[in-house]
């Protein structure tokens, strides 16, 4: 995912040239895009950006808006989607605009890829645990620029010195006088006074708000009492409600279909056939269901994909062990000294396998669209505005920047609704179209649609080598991955996806080993996957923590001990950092008869975290207790939203350590709800605490770090109690 | 045809066929939208609402069977409900699509066990999934309702 940032940033010149017209049509005019038009000549000569449906919210800038009531609204160019980033982001703001924190709320951002990309990604998308990271600087500098205007608005007013006001909980004070002005009294003031080109920071000593317990959720309230408003609860004058029947097999496409006896479910209005299956559009949900229920359909399986999940990965085995076809090529992603002869001798040889993981968020994918003319409207839980933007462009023949997106709060997302295609979203655009007029139309994909239609983890296949040398820590590191690359196949593919190896590639411990050999193969079949909550990490996290301690037992070290001495010769000091206080705060009180403890350490996305987990096994399914965190992810903004990350990150991960699993058999998914793709569940769930090591560094993420170390901590507890070490998850098979 | 429901304390009547699930006259005849959808097979708990006190998922409830039943939706809790003060107050919600159905099950469970154990909330709540991972936090404000309304 880091590299997939990377990428990212330079998508505009990556783009897909056929859509490079797209993408220069739409073009910002004052700032402000005109939608529902047809392009004019300024609109086409303009900058290659595009999105802006809304001008500028205030005199503020794109971020803060202050009413005369003096309520301030922060303008979140992310999505919310259980993570917590708007009680953050809002509070960054609130902490240098001096606001009262009472009188702070959140609304999502329009699409605007000009006022509103993600700094390091350069385009509007919320993903890679960035956040919080790419919005300090600037959420800092706008909630300043703005406490600076209100601040001379009131010298003006009163004419005095700048120097002497004060603004502390949305109040400007002139103490010599004893006069105050709340920033709704002084909002129309300061929005003549030209915003500063260097507003001054505070310095983070002085921060009141920023990295205590009062920066709180803003959306608890509306959550815990049903008010608040997801993408399924869109309900708009006169709207339609559409479910697609999609194939069995990926790849799969429409033959023919018999609508007959659909056309007579009551509340169904029209049946339509899509590139991706055969929409059924009603008066209802239920309309909509009963009526696919009663459709035939015959597909065309020439293309699909028809493996099993076992031979994909009997196939990923032959190619690890270089035995397949001459023409797969590994691609080598890091390599160190000699490997010539470096690998004679006594080995260390395993595999480890991962299945197919569903990202199974609460609310299924969904989204609601209005097409008129080159107008689109989309309403939804978007987590790739941009993205979405040029892909549903793409589908209605029109321009990104006439494709208008009012964000919604989603239901979970786990990484699920940000993906390079869009594809739900360009299917529900696709039916809007067919429908027309700009009535509006709900796509609903249900709990088996959503189950079945992937884009998930992918299945992946390591395979490793190493050698240990006299002092008994690793000489040579060989290192095979096999597993589709996200990236591949899209506009911004292309070059080695190092979102299949990162974790490996730039481990501290290839960093302490003389000769390293590592390589990876990425096979394209018609699976759709995607970024899955820590996405590379997920597997990475646990084959090199698992395969640290079996080294470690190996050479009859502690594995603790093992850690720091790679640590210190990588140079490693944020992972002893993260592993001292977990360890310390854990403690080594002696645990019950069949527990054992086990610890993991990992970086990514610049967020360190290590875990350990006090584990055992009960009714031979492994039981997490306790899981004690720590974690380093720079300037705490928002402690209590770490440890809620921390918590669900660790449930997330536990979930599908234990039980995740996608199978293909003959290329049908064989998990269609949750009775066969488990989930945790409150009588399996682990208490969490975290810690934070204290830092000035810039803010990174937190909303992946949490989730892959779980699974290498139990693996490394099950080792101690059993002996054994774990070469494929999930832990309980089927 | 037409069926008579009282859901939280008010008789709504809708044209619909008995075999539709409570769910979907709920969330699109009534536009009570509180109620959600998660799973359709009364796996997740999402849907849960209370009928007659007793939590049930009203996904696999077709109104053809509730009857004069008076139902109980996250709507009829009215906003003040002990479990929505505590919800509120541990900051339990993540994404919050679950939280509906969390919170109409926690309240069946204190309503007959006001001071349940770790084990009785383990049984009411284990039917009610959350991919956010909130467990811990429920199970607090569980146990800070249940103080609470000692």
């Amino acid at each position: 995912m880091n590299a997939i940032i990377k990428r990212l940033i330079r998508a505009e010149a990556a783009v897909d040239p056929s859509r490079r017209g797209l993408l220069i049509g739409a073009v910002v005019s004052g700032g402000a895009l005109l939608v529902g038009c047809s392009p004019t000549p300024q609109m086409l000569a303009g900058p290659l950006s595009f999105g802006a449906d809304k001008p500028e919210p205030s005199a503020f800038g794109a971020f803060i808006r202050i009413g005369s009531d003096g309520w301030v609204t922060v303008l979140n160019k992310h999505q919310e989607m259980g993570q917590g980033n708007h009680a953050g982001l809002a509070a960054i703001v609130c902490e240098e605009l001096d606001a009262d924190w009472d009188k702070v709320k959140v609304e999502f951002a329009p699409a605007n890829a000009k006022l509103y990309a993600n700094t390091l990604l350069g385009l509007q998308l919320t993903g890679g645990s960035t956040a919080i990271n790419n919005s300090w600087d600037q959420l800092r500098l706008a909630g300043a620029a703005a406490r600076s205007m209100l601040v001379q608005a009131a010298a003006k007013r009163w004419n005095v010195a700048v120097s002497d006001l004060t603004a502390k909980n949305g109040v400007v004070a002139h103490a010599p006088s004893g006069r105050t002005a709340g920033y709704g009294d002084l909002v129309a003031d300061a929005g003549q006074i030209p915003p500063p080109q260097a507003p001054t920071l505070k310095n983070p000593k002085d921060f009141t708000l920023v990295g205590t317990d009062r920066v709180r959720r803003k959306d608890s309230r509306a959550k815990s009492t049903g008010t608040a408003q997801y993408t399924q609860d869109v309900h708009l004058p006169d709207m339609l409600t559409a479910v697609v029947a999609h194939p069995k097999k990926f790849g799969a496409t429409v033959a023919s279909f018999d609508d007959s006896q659909t056309r007579k479910v009551a509340g169904v209005v029209d049946v339509v056939k899509l590139p991706t299956g055969v929409a059924v559009i009603a008066q209802s949900t239920y309309a909509a269901k009963m009526g696919r229920e009663a459709l035939v359909v015959k597909w065309n399986e020439d293309k699909a994909e028809k493996r099993s999940s076992d031979q994909i990965l009997a196939d990923y085995k032959v190619i690890a062990a270089g035995k397949g076809d001459p023409k797969v090529k590994l691609q080598m992603f890091q390599t160190a000294g000699d490997a010539t002869n470096a690998f004679n001798g006594d080995l260390f040889e395993t595999t480890y396998d991962f299945p197919f993981l569903a990202h199974a968020a609460m609310e299924a994918m969904n989204c609601v669209a209005q097409v008129k003319g080159l107008h689109t409207k989309l309403t939804y839980g978007s987590q790739g505005q941009t993205l979405d933007q040029i892909n549903v462009a793409t589908t209605v023949a029109t321009m990104p920047g006439m494709v208008e997106i009012e964000t919604l709060p989603a239901g979970g997302s786990f990484g699920r609704r940000s993906t390079l295609k869009s594809e739900y979203v360009v299917e529900c655009a696709r039916i809007a179209k067919h429908v027309g007029g700009g009535r509006p139309v709900k796509l609903v994909w249900t709990r088996e649609d959503d189950m079945t239609g992937g884009v998930y983890r992918p299945l992946v296949h390591h395979a490793l080598a190493v050698k240990l040398g006299a002092d008994g820590y690793p000489a040579a590191w060989r290192h095979r991955i096999v597993t589709q690359s996200i990236m591949a196949g899209s506009p911004l593919g292309g070059g080695f996806d190092t979102s299949t190896a990162e974790g490996v590639q730039g481990s501290p411990y290839l960093a302490a080993t003389p000769v390293v050999d590592a390589a990876a193969y990425s096979p394209v079949f018609p699976v759709p996957i995607g970024w899955w909550r820590s996405v590379g990490a997920t597997h990475t996290a646990f084959v090199m923590e698992h395969t640290i301690d079996q080294l470690a037992h190996k050479a009859g070290k502690d594995p603790i001990d093992y850690r720091r001495a790679m640590y210190a010769k990588a140079k490693a000091d944020k992972h002893l950092a993260v592993l001292d206080l977990a360890l310390e705060k854990a403690g080594n009180a002696p645990l019950p008869a069949g527990w054992a403890r086990g610890v993991a350490v990992h970086e990514c996305f610049g967020t360190t975290v290590a875990q350990v987990a006090e584990v055992t096994i009960k009714d031979g399914v492994p039981r997490v207790g306790r899981v004690v965190s720590a974690v380093h992810c720079g300037i705490a903004v928002a402690p209590d939203q770490i440890a809620a990350q921390m918590e669900g990150g660790v449930c997330y991960g536990l979930s599908a350590a234990l039980y995740g699993a996608i199978t293909l058999k003959d290329g049908e998914v064989q998990e269609t709800n949750f009775d066969r793709y488990r989930v945790l569940r409150m009588n399996e769930a682990p208490t969490v605490e975290t810690y934070i090591v204290p830092s000035g560094d810039h803010p990174t993420g937190i909303g992946e770090p949490g989730t892959p170390l779980i699974a290498p901590a139990v693996a490394n507890a099950l080792l101690v109690l059993t002996g054994k070490p774990t070469t494929s998850l999930p832990f309980v098979k089927a | 045809m037409s069926i008579t429901l009282t859901i939280n304390g008010q008789t709504q009547t809708v044209q619909a066929d008995p075999d539709t699930p409570l769910l979907w006259v709920l969330r699109d005849e009534l536009k009570m939208t509180g109620t959600k959808y998660g799973c359709g097979i009364a796996q997740c708990g999402a849907c849960t609402v209370h009928l007659d006190g007793t939590a049930v998922r009203s996904c696999q409830t077709p109104i053809g069977v509730v009857g004069a039943g008076k139902i109980t939706t996250i709507e009829g809790l009215g906003g003040t409900h002990p479990l929505q003060t505590a919800w509120v107050k541990h900051d339990v919600p993540q994404c919050g699509y679950c939280q509906s159905g969390q919170i109409m099950s926690a309240a069946a469970l204190l309503a007959t066990k006001p001071h349940p154990t770790d084990d009785d909330i383990d049984a009411a709540m284990t039917g009610n999934i959350c991919r956010c991972g909130t467990y811990q936090r429920i199970r607090a404000a569980i146990k800070t309702a249940a103080g609470a309304a000692a």
